[in-house]
Order: C-alpha cells, then sequence, then structure tokens
C-alpha cells in the first residue's frame, strides 16, 4: 500500500508529497511570520520574566560571591569540628573587604537567616577585626565572641555554599532544613503560609462555587429570553465588567462596612440590633462577597456562549418523549452544559486563587490571600526571591489544576465562546 | 378493535401569542385513529402552533382538544404519551443512538431487558441495526431523521406528531424518506399528525390533507380531493399549478355557470357562487386544458403561445389566452408533431367541469 503511493507523481513528475510540501511552504512561512510579533511579545513578556522569577526563587550566589576565599578554603573541611587555621584566615581576608566596602550588613543578614544571633556576633567582629594582627587569625577571631567557638556557626556558613537553594519553598510551605539537613517544619506559631495557601484554596473553591450557582440561571436566563430583553441583562452582566475593580471593590466597601448600606437596612428590618451589627467586612465574608459579585461574568459568558447554541427543541424533545421538566433539565440540558461549566469554573478558580486587589481591600487579616503574601514580600520585605518562589508555586498549582481538569472533562471540552 | 372517528378533536380552538392577532381562528378538526394527517399551509398559516397546542408547549387560549375523548389542555407534555420528531430532529447530541431511543423507555422505567429488546425492534424498523453506538454527529442528515422517528415511536405513542421533518434534507433523500415514513406508519398504524409547507410531500404521505391559511383550515379532505376538487381559491391556488380567470357570472342554471370576462366569455363549473352578478375565479388546472382537442369540449378558445420551457417530459407552454398572459399548458412530451412555435395560434379546449368558478380573490 505505501510502496503505491510513493508512486504517485504529479503531472511534472515530482513526487506529489514534495510538491505540495513546496506549494504548501510559502505559505508556512507566511503564517509564521504572521504570528511572529506575538510570539515575541510572549515570550518577552512572559516566558522571560518566568525564567527570571524562577532563577531569582533559586539563585543564592550573594553569599557565595561575598566569601569567595572562606568557601574555597572550607571545600576541605568536614564540617565534624572546628575548621582550620586556613579558613579562619580567609574569613578574616573576605569579611576585611566587605566591611570596608561597607556590605557586610548584608552578609549579617543573610547568616542570621541561616543561625539566629549571628548578626550581633559578625557585627562585634566587624568591630574588632580592625585590631587584628597578623597571623594566628583562628585564636583572634575566636577571642572577639565564644559563638566563634561553636562550630554550629561554621556549619552556617558552609551551609551557604551552594550558588542554589530550594529553601524558599521550603520556607513556602513554612518548612526549612535544620543544622542537620533535614527538612523539618518550622514551629507551629510560626506557620502562617500554610494557613494562607488553604485559606486561597477554600476562598477560590467557594468563590467558584457561588458564582457558578448564581451564574447558571442567569445565563439560561439570556440564552432563552428574547433578543430586546437579553440585550439590557447582558448589559447588566457586562456594566461592572466595565467598571474599574477598585470602584467596584470600594462600593462593596461602602455598602459592607459595620455602618454601611447593607448594615442600616438589617437593622431597619430589625434583622440585627442596632448595637450588634454583624462584621461584614475585613474577613472572609467580605472576600467571598466581592470576589463572587467581580469574578461573575467570567462565569456567565462561557456559559452563555454554550447554552445559546443548544436548541430549545431538546428540551422540548426530552419532555415529549415523557420526562419531567426536572428530569429534561438533568438528563438534557445539564450534560450539553458541561463545557461551559468547566470553561467558568476553570476561568473563575484560577483567577481566583491569584487575587490580589479585593481581598487586600476588604479582606482584613482574615481575608487576605495567598497573593497579598506575594505583594507584602515584594513590597515590603524586598524578600524577592521568596516572592518568586510563592509566585512559582502559585502558577504549578495553577498549572496542577488545569492538568486534573485536563484529566476529568478534557480540556477539549472547554468553550469559552 | 374498532377504529375511532375523532380519536383526536380539535373543538373550536383559538391562539393567540399577544392578545392581538388570532394565529388560529375557531379549529375544528377531527382525526381518526390510525390516520396519517398532513396540515399544510404557507409559512405563519397556524399549523405549526397547532401541533405545539395538541404536543403540549403551547396552550389554546380558548377551546379544548381532546384526545381519546379526554381534554388534555391541563397536562403537561410529558404526560401526554404523544411521539414528536422535530424540524431539526432534536437528537441528544451527548447520547448514542442506543441511549436516545432508550430515553423515553428509561424514564418510565422499564425494564433493561424490555428497553433492549424495544430499541433493537426500532433500529432494525429504519435499518438502523448496525448504529446503535454511534453518536447522533457520526450520522448522515437521513440517518439522523430515521433515528428521530424511531425514537418518537419506540415508546409506542398512541400519536406521533412530525413538525416539518424531512425540511433539512436534499431532495432525493426527501423523497425517499417520505416513503419510508409512509410504510412505517402503514405497517404500525399509529396516528401520524404532519406539519409541512411542502404540497408534494403532502399529497403523496397523507390519507387526509388539512389546508391551513391565516389561523383556518380551508380544506380537510384526501389529496386526490384537494387537487381535483378545490373548495376555495386559496386551495386551488396553493396546491399544484392552477390557471385562472377573473369575471362576473352571467348565467347559472343546470350545474354549469357563464362567467363574462374582460374578453370573451366561458362556461364553468359553479363551485361558490349562486346567482348571477356574482363576481368569482375560474380555476383551471394546466393538464385539464388540451391542444388541438380530438374530443368536443364546451370551451374552445384561441391562444397565442407567448413561451415555451423545455421540461424533459413535458413542455410548458405559456399562452395569451383571454386577456390573461400567464395561462399555462403542460404538452406531455411525445411522438406527437403539435405545432408548438413561439408566436403560433393555437387552438385550446377544455371541459367546464374542470373549470371551477370559485371565490374571487
Amino acid at each position: 500500500m505505501s510502496s503505491e503511493t510513493q508512486k504517485i507523481l504529479s503531472t511534472d513528475g515530482i513526487p506529489l508529497e514534495e510538491s505540495l510540501k513546496k506549494a504548501e511552504k510559502k505559505n508556512k512561512i507566511k503564517a509564521f511570520l504572521l504570528v511572529t510579533p506575538l510570539l515575541l511579545f510572549l515570550i518577552i513578556t512572559y516566558i522571560v520574566p518566568i525564567a527570571d522569577m524562577f532563577s531569582r526563587s533559586i539563585d543564592d550566589k550573594m553569599v557565595t560571591n561575598m566569601l569567595p576565599k572562606t568557601y574555597k578554603a572550607m571545600e576541605q573541611w568536614d564540617g565534624k569540628e572546628l575548621p582550620p587555621e586556613e579558613v579562619f584566615e580567609a574569613f578574616y581576608l573576605d569579611y576585611k573587604i566587605l566591611v570596608k566596602n561597607k556590605t557586610a550588613g548584608k552578609l549579617q543578614t543573610q547568616l542570621n537567616y541561616e543561625k539566629n544571633g549571628f548578626k550581633s556576633v559578625l557585627k562585634k567582629l566587624a568591630r574588632k577585626q580592625k585590631k587584628f594582627e597578623e597571623g594566628n587569625y583562628k585564636e583572634q577571631i575566636m577571642k572577639v565572641h565564644k559563638r566563634w567557638r561553636n562550630v554550629e556557626y561554621w556549619r552556617a556558613i558552609k551551609r551557604r555554599a551552594p550558588a542554589y537553594t530550594y529553601s524558599k519553598y521550603l520556607k513556602g510551605v513554612d518548612m526549612y532544613s535544620n543544622e542537620d539537613g533535614k527538612i523539618v517544619q518550622v514551629s507551629e506559631d510560626r506557620r502562617i503560609h500554610r494557613i494562607l495557601w488553604s485559606r486561597t484554596l477554600e476562598v477560590a473553591f467557594f468563590v467558584t462555587l457561588f458564582c457558578f450557582l448564581m451564574a447558571y440561571p442567569i445565563a439560561h436566563l439570556l440564552a432563552t429570553l428574547p433578543m430586546k430583553y437579553s440585550n439590557l441583562l447582558m448589559i447588566c452582566v457586562l456594566l461592572p465588567f466595565w467598571t474599574s475593580l477598585l470602584v467596584r471593590t470600594a462600593s462593596w466597601m461602602i455598602l459592607l462596612q459595620q455602618q454601611g448600606i447593607v448594615n442600616d437596612f438589617f437593622v431597619w428590618i430589625g434583622l440585627v440590633a442596632d448595637d450588634n451589627r454583624p462584621e461584614m467586612m475585613y474577613n472572609k465574608t467580605g472576600t467571598y462577597v466581592a470576589m463572587t459579585q467581580i469574578l461573575l461574568p467570567f462565569m456567565v459568558l462561557p456559559l452563555y456562549s454554550v447554552m445559546k447554541t443548544i436548541s430549545p427543541s431538546l428540551m422540548r424533545a426530552g419532555k415529549s418523549l415523557g420526562a419531567t421538566p426536572a428530569v429534561a433539565f438533568f438528563k438534557v440540558y445539564f450534560p450539553l452544559t458541561i463545557p461551559g461549566i468547566g470553561a467558568g469554573c476553570l476561568l473563575v478558580f484560577i483567577l481566583a486563587i491569584g487575587y490580589y486587589i479585593t481581598p487586600a481591600l476588604v479582606g482584613g487579616a482574615s481575608g487576605t490571600l495567598i497573593s497579598n503574601q506575594i505583594a507584602y514580600h515584594m513590597k515590603s520585605t524586598l524578600d524577592w526571591s521568596f516572592a518568586s518562589a510563592m509566585g512559582l508555586m502559585l502558577l504549578t498549582g495553577v498549572l496542577v489544576i488545569y492538568w486534573i481538569y485536563n484529566k476529568l472533562v478534557g480540556v477539549d471540552n472547554i468553550k469559552l465562546g | 378493535m374498532s377504529k375511532k372517528e375523532d380519536f383526536v378533536k380539535f373543538d373550536k380552538v383559538d391562539k393567540s401569542y399577544d392578545g392581538k392577532v388570532l394565529v388560529v381562528k375557531d379549529l375544528n378538526l377531527d382525526i381518526k385513529e390510525g390516520e396519517f394527517v398532513t396540515m399544510l399551509g404557507p409559512s405563519g398559516s397556524g399549523k405549526t402552533t397547532c401541533l405545539m397546542m395538541l404536543a403540549g408547549f403551547e396552550t389554546p387560549t380558548n377551546g379544548e382538544i381532546y384526545l381519546d375523548n379526554n381534554p388534555i389542555s391541563n397536562i403537561p407534555p410529558h404526560k401526554r404519551g404523544i411521539g414528536m420528531v422535530f424540524q431539526n430532529y432534536a437528537l441528544f447530541p451527548h447520547m448514542t443512538v442506543f441511549e436516545n431511543l432508550a430515553f423515553p423507555l428509561r424514564v418510565r422505567k422499564i425494564s433493561k431487558e424490555d428497553i433492549e429488546k424495544k430499541v433493537d425492534k426500532a433500529l432494525a424498523m429504519v435499518s438502523l441495526s448496525e448504529f446503535g453506538n454511534r453518536m447522533p454527529g457520526q450520522l448522515s442528515g437521513g440517518q439522523q431523521q430515521r433515528v428521530a422517528v424511531a425514537r418518537a415511536l419506540v415508546f409506542d405513542p398512541s400519536v406521533v406528531l412530525m413538525d416539518e421533518p424531512l425540511g433539512a434534507l436534499d431532495k432525493n433523500l426527501r423523497e425517499s424518506m417520505q416513503y419510508e415514513i409512509k410504510h412505517i406508519h402503514e405497517s404500525i398504524g399509529v396516528t401520524v399528525v404532519y406539519v409541512t409547507h411542502d404540497q408534494g410531500e403532502a399529497l403523496t404521505m397523507s390519507n387526509r390533507i388539512a389546508v391551513f391559511n391565516d389561523g383556518k383550515v380551508q380544506q380537510l379532505s384526501s389529496p386526490d380531493k384537494l387537487y381535483e376538487e378545490p373548495v376555495n381559491s386559496f386551495v386551488a391556488e396553493f396546491i399544484g399549478e392552477n390557471n385562472t380567470f377573473a369575471g362576473e357570472i352571467s348565467d347559472i342554471s343546470n350545474g354549469s355557470c357563464k362567467v363574462k370576462l374582460d374578453k370573451g366569455e366561458i362556461i364553468a363549473n359553479p363551485i361558490s357562487v349562486k346567482s348571477v352578478g356574482e363576481k368569482t375565479t375560474v380555476s383551471i388546472r394546466p393538464e385539464r386544458a388540451l391542444i388541438n382537442p380530438k374530443d368536443k369540449m364546451d370551451n374552445n378558445q384561441k391562444g397565442k403561445i407567448e413561451e415555451v420551457i423545455y421540461h424533459g417530459d413535458h413542455t410548458r407552454v405559456r399562452l395569451n389566452l383571454l386577456g390573461n398572459s400567464e395561462f399555462i399548458l403542460k404538452v406531455p412530451n411525445s411522438s406527437q408533431n403539435l405545432d408548438i412555435k413561439l408566436g403560433n395560434e393555437i387552438d385550446i379546449g377544455w371541459n367546464s367541469r374542470d373549470a371551477r368558478a370559485l371565490d374571487p380573490k
């Protein structure tokens, strides 16, 4: 069979496959050139930053570069007992340069991450080293502070020798590698990130659920109403979508605060006492309410686009065949909307999991999410490598969800419109 | 089992959607058990509305519909037990052909073995036994249509409604499906109410045809009667081809009448005219008027050929006759050497009983 097909020639005597390739080559090049700008744009604005984020999150060259001689000398040291004289000498020389260049502070901070109390020891050394005499640095350094006689501190320095580290990722899930190099959890009172991760997932899940429950009837109405009403309804759905995110969040703040409109209304109809107004903002409730409203259009639109394609005669057919309206809905209509449900839920969930502004403004302490923590490290602690690590963990989480979704529903079934 | 005369009965049914216009006006219609009745009419004539009222998707504004002597206006569609074939098939795209057919049986909680038996039987009936595991999207239009028919019949409904089921098929397929549906109807004896705007379809398939116009049944009779003996000019115009003369009755006696036209006079069969001076439209089927008639005919006129169109099995000739330049003749294509040439004057004759004097348009 295959030998027969190979024999097919075009009228010029060139094998058909070849002439087909030739004929299509020009079109392929044209098509590629057309998408090139977009491709470059994607690479520059998306792939490169992510790669940069990744390298930042694992980069640990700073300490390595500050103590080049020390790490070279430490190569021979097994870390069991105090290092030999050469290590002390190398460290003294490295540190001297750092003090001279006024960059010792960075080293102090970095090493203090590794071992508490390192900072004061190093500061004292910075003051005393000026009077050091040549030779026998081990004795001189150990004299400055008794902690220099503790091998733990030298091990802490050695731990920072590799140029790359995954410690930021461990920190992101409240773990660290201790002095013995074992990965352990941080003490219970300091496990903040895991709470944030689970809260982020919880909020994203429930916001998706609420959006779905509210959007389904709206989308159905949009798809079935006569044109003049459905257009009006569509504008009602889209109008908030066109309004600035900040404005919408701020209006929720006005509505939900303790002296706000919703609370006033509750008091007025006698649902709650005036001196016992519920807190609906600066907690999870506020985050749920505001995020659900803001993300609703992302659920309505994919659902609508799918429902629009479902012929009304299918429901009629179901009923004429003897199914009650409820059975016809669940057996006929609902399964056909699954592509829209999948697309809407995925969209809302992924947007919700990385949501920042709304939780920051209405979330308060118990309503902030992981993205707020990332922003905090970007802006306040300036620990960009940690922020990058958490950002990448978030991205990985989204990809995992996408993968699970693909396994369960199949990405081919998504219909965004 | 004797067939019930009025198995389906529309009794003085009115229907309005907006409270201003009546889509269906005072509809009275009896359908026999096991009959194939077609509702035929132009779009907007109310025929589909009637079907939807029978299926239960619309409620009559006034009047009542009876199914086997039970009023059904307050019974929801899923309890009526009426099968329906939709215009666009309305097969469930997420179910296989088997599941589509099993759907009405499953909602009726029929046992699994019975479902399989019935579905297999229904698929065999439309000769699609091999296709149970296919999805509807993998079938051709004709196959989908047969599945839709099988699905509407699989739960043994007493009545099956079909809403322009062949509208989406191409001409050849449509014709073969017409015969197939007709044969299925004959073999299982189910009552069928069929809606179409295609008169050929209606004439081929039906026991009786109800011609709808303007929300009213214009005529309800068998296909041959409808074609041969239309009771008003709408039916005469709508069914088949038709030559018309507008005129005034000048004499009426003994089952024939004289109609005075602008130019000349013809003898016609008075159907809906009673007295001298009435306006009328006379309708003559093209195949009833002959060229150079051998037998004696009571209408003989001369006409001038204005157009000749070759149609293979016959030739269409357009004449100018008695001031009507749209007079059509259908001449069978035989070896007879007739003098059909553009511009020739020829003799035309027809019998007065084929010239039906109907209501004026």
